[in-house]
């Protein structure tokens, strides 16, 4: 159902706003005579409804229609390019949800202390930081100072898995670094609040150490808004990736979009804001049906 | 130091005085800067120097000179996105947490749609349609954005509507503008500052990014992300350009949301007063 | 070694600092000693920020964020539990002292099923095998009267009622016989019908296991039928202590008396007006929050001028339902209200303004009834300027004249109503209803959040502001101590309905309706054998009906 909406605010919002696509394609060399010989290329004459129906369909089928820009078919660009930014996002993902969620917690246990306040004051920074100028830091020092690694992650299909890890590091190090930020104070956040409920308080009066109360009273509680925190940021994660990917000239579907956006280069830009979406809604899903799992009042409500 | 009764550490007085410090330089922008925008004061990529402090661009212009007009449009852009979404959110938002109902629902349902996408690929699409003109962006931005501050408004003004005293001003009689601006809004306004805060500096990023990607800001005009563009390829040649406008962008969110980060220890330390 | 003769837990000049939000230290437990025996039951009594349930925490050796344990010593077996080590301080609670809390709906964690909650201080200390205690937990179960105590365990906190968690949390703490239970106000939040039940479970419970209880509560009546020593806390000291019959029956201190006398009956009910004509007349009025379920069935009731109507219930029962359905917050179904001669349109919006300005409402939480960021002035003053458009001198001088009537200083006229006690609310609330010159007031559990003694001149005023104004009330309350004191007429309800209805007289004297003679009997009296005749009754009444 989002997913229906999505489809039909993304066609909306490239095909029906006002702002002529066939002029936008031509910008300068629009005269009366191409710009309608383009709209029935287009079929921008025919009623929008079905156009959006048209292309719906196509949709379904992974069929998102030619390249304005270079008459490629889309989906041949776009698969490549979408398998690229999985890996990194994946690559990212795997070292920063454990390592935000492990300091998250301990920055919860230990609430107040010297090492709270610190990490504290550094994921503020780090959350405050665009992700361009982090990544030109570590340009600078780990690429330029110190050569360590690669400034362009410039992968293509002959890459071995070992090269890539090493060419995509330091787009990941820039991606773990902001969504580790965010994550931590979100789990930590979320941990504080349900270790201030008064059944922690009779744990401790049950004669529990914290360990065991954190992990057997306050993680399953906590379990829902931990994982519903872990799939915000990994929707946020997409958002980080176009920028990522266009300074790093990382080949991904972000990058093309910026791209295909830039060209007036539709089909493809509806093909990846179709992709990016549905990464989005199905990473909220998964939230929504976490949290119904762990918490057994929803579940027996949902049952 | 002190403000509104409650103690301040560095973090917010460092906050304070940045956001001061950007804020003059935004009102300000043509009286303190030694030249022009786009005047050509020297020879093009010159290192920091007495004369130019900063050194200069591709073109010879000043950086320091285009720093603080990158200032007033980045702060300018961002100010007028966020003022947008907070009059658009929060008049939407209390009106739907008071009326309750179809208005509440059509209006919530109107919001997920909105926020059914990520904001930033959202507003690439419109904008890769609508052109980048400045108000064209400022639109975008402060619509898409008001969707998050319509959520907050309304959530925190659910929370005051239960209370007895906005049930005694309705058994009174009074009307929705009463309830909303003497009942509400007063109790509101503690975590509505602090969203803006952190709007700001959302807003304030997202702009910064689409300029990076060339999609915000166009020439000849500059704000600091497409500045950080333009310079972005002497970043292998190790010069340092890139990261003055890049650093502006990171030291003026981290200003914003230290004073925010204070402004939210006070409320929660407000609420602990009851237990 | 100790002798058999040392007390079980004796604490020594405890004082508990607190630390508010602006850093101010103060002592709210100040030198408290007490001696606690095997086997004994000691009451500890107070209003609210007594400092009795931190007493209750300290002899865990706990105390809440914000509070500190400064002073004084607690020997248990002779070990001062203060100057323990903490792994040895945390082996003692749940093991040998275990508490009970206020809240049991809170207290329970919502993600994890009752059994696995009741056993885990056992199990997690290692005093008894899984299998054996669960076993235990089942027995437990049954003797505190819970239904189907074999599968009562896998049941999730948010599955049961408020009662059955409460004695499930008490299921809890017996479970590794402890030397000591600390009962934090385990009935505060329950109905007095299944208070009893509770209390009755509980008294058994510490009877037959022998163990030494302290019972923390703000209710003299309850404590004296559990209890074998009372000790009155007020401001963090100690006022007075001494056997419950002792306190009872001949308190020393004035505070003390106060507190014994509050519950006293009055010998005569108060006398009906005469013939009264009619302020509100509700006929065949059905109300319901949702399509499918009728909330209010059929109410039928007339309030005369000058009267005061008491409705009384438990929660659940529609009483405040049918305020809502009164003041037009939820619009009634069917049926209709007539208000000073008038046909009252079921909607808020719908109402004249004289009908609104006629009808006022004063509710149970004084502290989310008033508008923090307000002066008092605002608050009294807005439904003068509303409703008469008076200019801002008349306003502030019928402001001063109502703070008068209400026992407050006129210098309060300025102060913010965050900063104001409960009590003082409550007064600003009142004259707020006044301000609009009303001729009925519906006054929503007034005093429930109150300390009894506080909500004791509350009542007082209210009752000495209808002789002077001649204004009529509607009582809703589940406390019959009020109706009996404070009402000319009565009606009970019970699941939406209006069960019986009359003048306090013809209900409260035989022959009682059935339900009401259930409430009338649950609520605590002042003698320390009052639960036993309760549940006499209880029994032969059971015994009669088959």
């Amino acid at each position: 159902m989002t997913l229906f909406v999505a489809s039909l605010l993304i066609f909306a919002g490239t095909e029906w706003l006002p702002g002529d696509l066939a002029s936008a394609i031509l910008q300068n060399n629009a005269t009366p005579s191409n710009l309608a010989a383009l709209r029935a290329q287009l079929g921008l004459d025919r009623p929008i409804a079905q156009r959006y129906l048209e292309w719906l369909n196509h949709a379904l089928h992974f069929d998102f229609g030619t390249s304005l820009a270079n008459g490629q078919v889309v989906i041949a660009e776009v698969a490549p390019r979408l398998e690229n930014t999985l890996f990194l996002a994946a690559y990212a993902a795997i070292i920063a949800v454990p390592l935000a969620v492990g300091l998250g917690l301990l920055a919860a246990i230990w609430q107040g202390s010297f090492l709270d306040r610190i990490i504290n004051l550094l994921t503020l920074t780090v959350i405050s930081v665009p992700e361009y100028f982090l990544a030109y830091i570590l340009i600078h020092y780990l690429t330029v100072s110190l050569g360590w690694f690669p400034s362009l992650a410039n992968v293509n299909t002959v890459t071995t898995l070992a090269q890539r890890l090493y060419l995509t590091f330091l787009p990941m190090l820039t991606l773990v670094m902001v969504i580790t930020a965010h994550m931590m104070r979100m789990t930590r956040a979320s941990i504080l609040s349900i270790m201030a409920s008064p059944y922690i308080e009779m744990a401790y009066l049950k004669g529990l150490p914290t360990w065991r109360i954190v992990i057997a009273h306050a993680l399953p509680n906590a379990l829902g808004p931990i994982v519903n925190v872990i799939a915000i940021n990994l929707a946020y994660l997409i958002v980080g990736v176009v920028l990522v990917e266009n300074v790093f000239v990382y080949p991904g579907l972000g990058q093309l979009m910026v791209d295909a956006v830039t060209k007036h280069d539709v089909p493809v830009v509806q093909a990846c804001g179709l992709i990016f979406a549905v990464a989005f809604i199905l990473l909220n899903l998964v939230a929504d049906v976490v949290a119904i799992i762990s918490n057994p009042r929803l579940r027996y409500r949902a049952a | 130091m002190q403000l509104l009764g409650h103690k301040l550490g560095w973090t917010a007085t460092f906050g304070i005085v940045v956001v001061a410090i950007n804020l003059c330089l935004m009102l300000f922008a043509p009286w303190i800067a030694p030249h022009g925008q786009n005047q050509i004061v020297a020879d093009a990529w010159l290192t920091p120097n007495s004369q130019q402090w900063l050194g200069t661009d591709d073109l010879g212009r000043d950086m320091l000179t285009r720093l603080i007009f990158g200032a007033r449009m980045s702060i300018g852009l961002a100010l007028s996105a966020t003022l947008l979404c907070f009059a658009l959110g929060v008049s939407t938002g209390f009106t739907a947490a008071i009326a309750g109902g179809w208005v509440d629902t059509l209006l919530s349902r109107l919001v997920d749609l909105l926020l059914s996408m990520p904001l930033l690929i959202f507003a690439f699409m419109i904008l890769s349609v609508m052109g980048t003109a400045i108000p064209v962006l400022i639109l975008t931005v402060g619509i898409l954005n008001s969707a998050i501050v319509y959520r907050l408004a309304r959530s925190v003004a659910m929370g005051i509507v239960v209370q007895d005293y906005v049930e005694a001003a309705r058994l009174r009689g009074e009307g929705l503008g009463w309830i909303m601006l003497r009942e509400i809004l007063p109790n509101a306004a503690p975590p509505l500052l602090a969203e803006f805060g952190l709007r700001f500096c959302f807003t304030f990023l997202l702009i910064a990014a689409l300029s990076f990607l060339g999609l915000g800001v166009q020439p000849p005009n500059a704000d600091w992300g497409s500045m950080v563009k333009d310079l972005s390829g002497m970043i292998s040649l190790g010069s340092s350009a890139p990261f003055y406008p890049a650093g502006a962008i990171a030291l003026l969110t981290i200003g914003v949301n230290f004073i925010v980060d204070w402004l939210l220890s006070i409320q929660s330390r407000g609420h602990g007063e009851g237990a | 070694m100790i002798a058999p003769s040392d007390p079980l837990l004796r604490v020594l000049g405890l004082s508990v600092q607190a630390v508010d939000r602006r850093g101010n230290a103060s002592l709210i437990v100040d030198d408290v000693s007490y001696d606690l025996q095997r086997g004994e039951v000691l009451g500890l009594i107070g209003e609210s920020g007594a400092g009795k349930s931190t007493v209750g925490l300290a002899a865990l050796g706990f105390a809440r964020r914000g509070c500190e344990l400064v002073r004084g010593s607690e020997f248990f077996h002779g070990r001062d539990i203060r100057q323990m080590p903490a792994t040895e301080r945390r082996q003692l609670r749940g093991a040998k002292i275990a508490y009970i809390a206020q809240s049991a709906a809170a207290a329970f964690n919502p993600a994890k099923t009752l059994m696995e909650q009741v056993i885990e201080t056992v199990a997690f200390h290692g005093l008894m095998p899984v299998d054996q205690a669960q076993m235990d937990a089942i027995a437990l179960f049954d003797a505190l009267g819970l239904p189907h105590p074999q599968s009562f365990g896998n049941a999730y906190p948010h599955q049961v009622s408020g009662g059955q968690l409460q004695r499930a949390m008490a299921a809890m703490a017996m479970m590794a016989n402890p030397d000591i239970l600390i009962f934090d106000e385990p009935t505060t939040a329950l109905d007095v019908t299944t208070q009893v039940e509770v209390l009755a479970a509980f008294r058994n419970l510490i009877r037959q296991k022998h163990t030494a209880a302290l019972y923390v509560s703000h209710d003299l009546a309850v404590v004296a039928q559990i209890a074998d020593h009372i000790m009155v806390l007020r401001h963090g000291k100690v006022v007075e202590s001494g056997t419950a019959a002792r306190i009872l029956q001949s308190p020393q201190q004035d505070y003390t008396r106060r507190l014994v006398r509050e519950r006293a009956s009055p010998t005569e009910f108060r006398k009906q007006p005469d013939a009264a004509p009619p302020v509100l007349t509700i006929t065949r009025m059905d109300a319901n929050y949702t399509k499918a379920s009728r909330t209010l069935r059929d109410i039928n009731l007339t309030i005369g001028m000058g009267e005061t109507f008491a409705i009384v219930g438990e929660s659940g029962s529609g009483k405040s339902t049918l305020a809502r359905a009164i003041t037009g917050l939820l619009p009634r179904a069917t049926g209709d209200i007539a208000f000073l001669g008038e046909t009252l349109p079921p909607r808020l919006a719908q109402r004249s303004k004289r009908q609104l300005q006629m009808l006022q409402m004063v509710t149970q939480m004084p502290d989310t009834a008033l508008n923090p960021h307000q002066s008092v002035l605002d608050v009294i003053g807005r439904p003068m300027a509303f409703y008469f458009n008076h200019s801002p001198a008349i306003v502030r001088a019928r402001a001063i004249e109502l703070l008068a009537q209400m026992d407050l200083p006129e210098s309060f006229l300025h102060r913010r109503t965050g900063e104001l006690s409960g009590g003082q609310k409550q007064r600003v609330c009142i004259a707020r209803a006044l301000a609009a010159e009303p001729k009925l007031i519906i006054c929503d559990e007034v005093t429930s959040a109150l300390d009894p003694l506080i909500g004791e001149e509350i009542m007082q005023l209210l009752q000495r502001l209808q002789q002077t104004t001649g204004i009529a009330y509607i009582f809703i309350t589940h406390d019959l101590g009020i109706v009996r004191r404070m009402a000319h007429k009565v009606a009970v309800m019970l699941k939406g309905e209006i069960i019986t209805q009359g003048t306090i007289a013809q209900i409260f004297s035989p022959p009682f309706h059935p339900y009401t003679e259930k409430l009338l009997t649950s609520v605590p009296q002042m003698r320390a054998d009052w639960l036993d005749d309760v549940l006499a009754n209880r029994v032969t009444s059971q015994l009669q009906t088959p």
